[in-house]
């Protein structure tokens, strides 16, 4: 396949990986954070700590956004889905993450005593519009989740209701900031203070930086001293990434580096920027799982859009629900812990019957290592 | 005596005709959807006995008795047409590779009919047609059947059962527990085309990728493999959960491990490119018409020449190994260079949102 083979190749990884072993300094350890469920994924289903030397260390980041969506959030969806006989249109990885009384998005669409809910998933915000006008009659909502590359798709549907007159047409926006949760991790008393999570460095998303380009990230190369290595996700990328980290720190630097060059630029896409700015506002708070309650870290629709907001036209208020108190995943999303430190991670919490959010997508950190990784448990 | 005239019955309307409640009545509308549609395509010396059931000569093979295989299949899928098959053929290449990969000799077929109030009876004349062609060609006719018809919105167009019985000659025994390490794991050719076949035209998704499902029935391929005499454990068609299910099952049932090696394992570069623009992993993907041969790892070289001279078996290849390993784990060499496992599938196969 062209354009995807070509960074997947054995031979230049072997290549990348014996300079990543020649350049690592003796004694000294790396710790890098991919922040993105999307790197993690890719460094789980390659295999590419195999080819890292044993002093090199993946952390992994929040990045999943599956991850940090909060119970309350899924609990709102289930509550339109089942109390108030809306059409639920989801992406396909949320259907499964565990909500409040046992239940996910998915057992509400089989049903709950004698309710069942019409939830249905859709590829693309469009598929949720053709659904809106194919049943006027029906309310239709939008469970908006995701990091800035899910959020131009929400403002561009919209307004794209807006200009249709499409009443029955809303949106639940939980689209969430990557800048304010990489700040929330460097600022968190584990990395700033007790030093209990070594960060050396940072591989930056790929398709999140292909929207809000490199720019927002020289902040945190400059502030907190972090290199900073955009990457794609191809396994390539993420080796190259690595290298050129192990490279920032040697020389003592910390830069905003750009390996996705093919698709990520300084200023991102301004148009999509636009519409963003024209549809969302900042949330003065929002609870992430893991991160807890984090300050202007989310969207929500501005009151120009207000007519297409889930949230004042059902009149629906969030609840914070506390996670499963033997559920880590909080810890595994700031990098504290990783998923064989939970209690639970691989006996009652495994991909079929999840219990935290980790554990949900692929691109979950529990996910990823539980279904690719835990033969290393076992040795 | 008075010579009594058989009233005139109008044919079954095939273009314009839907199926009513009254074509599962148990009256004559039933009888003439039968003897016009089931009877007239898939008919045979047993279906044409009339009977509550088909009386079947005992089964032998090579001129001696052998044992029974059975082995039943229930055929939902949407759409009930796509690209290189239907519901109809689909539902005999299941049931009959299902018997063969147990080394059986399939003989004879049983199906059952769910059909929903409204469909068109011109479809079910397709599918009927369709059924029967594939049973021609497998060898195995349509013995015995039975039809309903349930009200619309109780079903999704037509639901297909099938039960397949063959004979499995004394001696010869494969089966999922007989892995040892040291064996082979041969797959008969590409994986994901079914399922990649059948997405491609989903409702809400369909795409164009120029892919067929390799809906087949294997039973000529696996008999030529058994002549060669080679050491077979255990042979498996890879259905629904793919490869990676399939594996994991045989790892399971024999207590061991297994290893493969990604790049030899055959994957077409369309269904490659549908799988990783839909997030998928093709490994999971279903396929009707491959298989998995688990055998002694001398007797790997001829098994697959034996298979590659076959259609079906063309790019047959040996993806990997049988290990000894307490957690059966089935892992795989990426390749990229690293190790990782190939897990069951968790639920469905959801498509990721980064």
């Amino acid at each position: 396949m062209k354009y995807i083979d070509e960074f997947r190749d054995g031979e230049l990884a072997k290549n990348l990986a014996l300079s990543i072993c020649a350049e690592v300094e003796p004694g000294r350890n790396y710790s890098f954070m991919e922040f993105c469920g999307g790197h993690t994924h890719a460094i789980s289903r390659y295999g590419l700590s195999d080819l890292l030397p044993p002093t090199v260390r993946m952390v992994h980041g929040p990045g999943c956004p599956v991850c940090v969506l909060p119970i309350g959030r899924v609990d709102m969806a289930i509550n339109l889905a089942l109390d108030h006989g809306v059409i639920l249109c989801t992406y396909g990885d949320t259907l499964r993450i565990p909500a409040s009384d046992g239940l996910s998005l998915m057992k509400a669409k089989a049903g709950v005593g004698d309710k069942c809910g019409d939830i249905r998933m859709v590829y693309s915000t469009l598929d949720a519009l053709q659904i809106a006008r194919d049943n006027p009659m029906r309310e239709v909502v939008f469970f908006a989740i995701g990091f800035e590359t899910t959020t131009p798709p929400t403002a561009v549907a919209i307004q794209q209701a807006d200009a249709e007159g499409l009443k029955n047409f809303s949106v639940i926006c939980c689209h969430v900031l990557t800048p304010s949760a990489i700040s929330n991790i460097l600022e968190s008393p584990e990395v700033r203070q007790w030093g209990t999570v070594p960060l050396d460095g940072f591989i930056g998303p790929a398709h999140v930086s292909t929207v809000i380009g490199s720019r927002p990230y020289e902040f945190f190369a400059e502030e907190y001293r972090k290199p900073v290595v955009i990457a794609g996700f191809e396994p390539l990328d993420v080796m190259q990434a690595i290298l050129m980290l192990v490279r920032q720190v040697n020389e003592g630097r910390a830069e905003v580096e750009n390996e996705f060059s093919r698709a990520v630029s300084r200023d991102g896409n301004l148009k999509a920027q636009d519409r963003v700015a024209e549809v969302f506002d900042l949330r003065r708070e929002f609870e992430w799982r893991g991160l807890s309650v984090v300050p202007y870290s989310a969207l929500k629709i501005r009151q120009r859009y207000a007519a297409f907001d889930a949230e004042k036209r059902f009149n629906i208020d969030y609840r914070s629900v506390p996670d499963h108190k033997a559920c880590e995943c909080g810890a595994i999303l700031r990098g504290v812990k990783k998923p064989q430190d939970c209690k639970l991670f691989g006996t009652v919490c495994t991909p079929e019957n999840p219990i935290g959010s980790c554990m949900v997508s692929s691109e979950g950190a529990c996910a990823a290592h539980y279904s690719y990784g835990r033969y290393k448990d076992a040795a | 005596m008075a010579n009594i005239k058989r009233g005139y019955v109008r044919p079954l309307d095939l273009k314009q005709g839907r199926v009513d409640m009254t074509h599962g009545s148990g009256g004559r509308s039933m009888v003439q959807l039968i003897s016009e549609l089931f009877a007239k395509h898939l008919g045979n010396e047993y279906l044409g006995q009339g009977n509550d059931g088909a009386v079947l000569p005992a089964p032998t093979i090579n001129g001696k008795p052998g044992r029974l295989v059975m082995s039943t299949d229930c055929h939902v899928v949407s759409p009930l047409f796509f690209p290189g098959g239907d519901i109809g053929c689909l539902s005999v290449h299941g049931t009959v590779n299902d018997v063969a990969v147990m080394g059986a000799t399939p003989l004879y077929l049983a199906a059952g009919f769910v059909l929903e109030e409204g469909f068109p009876l011109g479809d079910l004349a397709r599918i009927v047609e369709s059924m029967a062609h594939a049973a021609r060609a497998a060898g195995v006719p349509v013995v015995t059947g039975d039809t309903k018809v349930v009200e619309r919105g109780k079903g999704d167009g037509v639901f297909i059962t099938t039960t397949g019985v063959g004979v499995l000659p004394d001696g010869l025994e494969l089966g999922g527990s007989r892995a040892r390490p040291g064996d082979a794991v041969i797959i008969s050719g590409s994986l994901g085309d079914h399922g990649v076949a059948i997405m491609s035209k989903r409702e809400n998704l369909s795409f164009d990728a120029p892919i067929e499902s390799d809906t087949a029935a294997l039973n000529g391929m696996i008999a030529t493999m058994l002549a060669t005499g080679a050491d077979l454990r255990c042979l498996r068609d890879p259905t629904r959960g793919g490869l990676a299910a399939t594996l994991n099952e045989i790892a399971g049932q024999s207590g061991v491990g297994m290893m493969l090696h990604e790049k030899a394992i055959p994957v077409k570069p369309v269904v490659s490119a549908a799988c990783e623009f839909l997030g998928l992993d093709p490994l999971y993907v279903a396929n009707e018409g491959k298989l998995i041969a688990i055998c002694a790892s001398a007797d790997v070289d001829r098994l697959l020449a034996t298979m590659r001279a076959h259609p079906l078996g063309r790019e047959a290849a040996k993806i990997g190994e049988v290990i000894a390993d307490n957690h059966h784990f089935v892992q795989l060499t990426t390749s990229f260079g690293g190790r990782r496992i190939v897990d069951w599938l968790a639920g469905d196969q959801l498509p990721r949102i980064c």
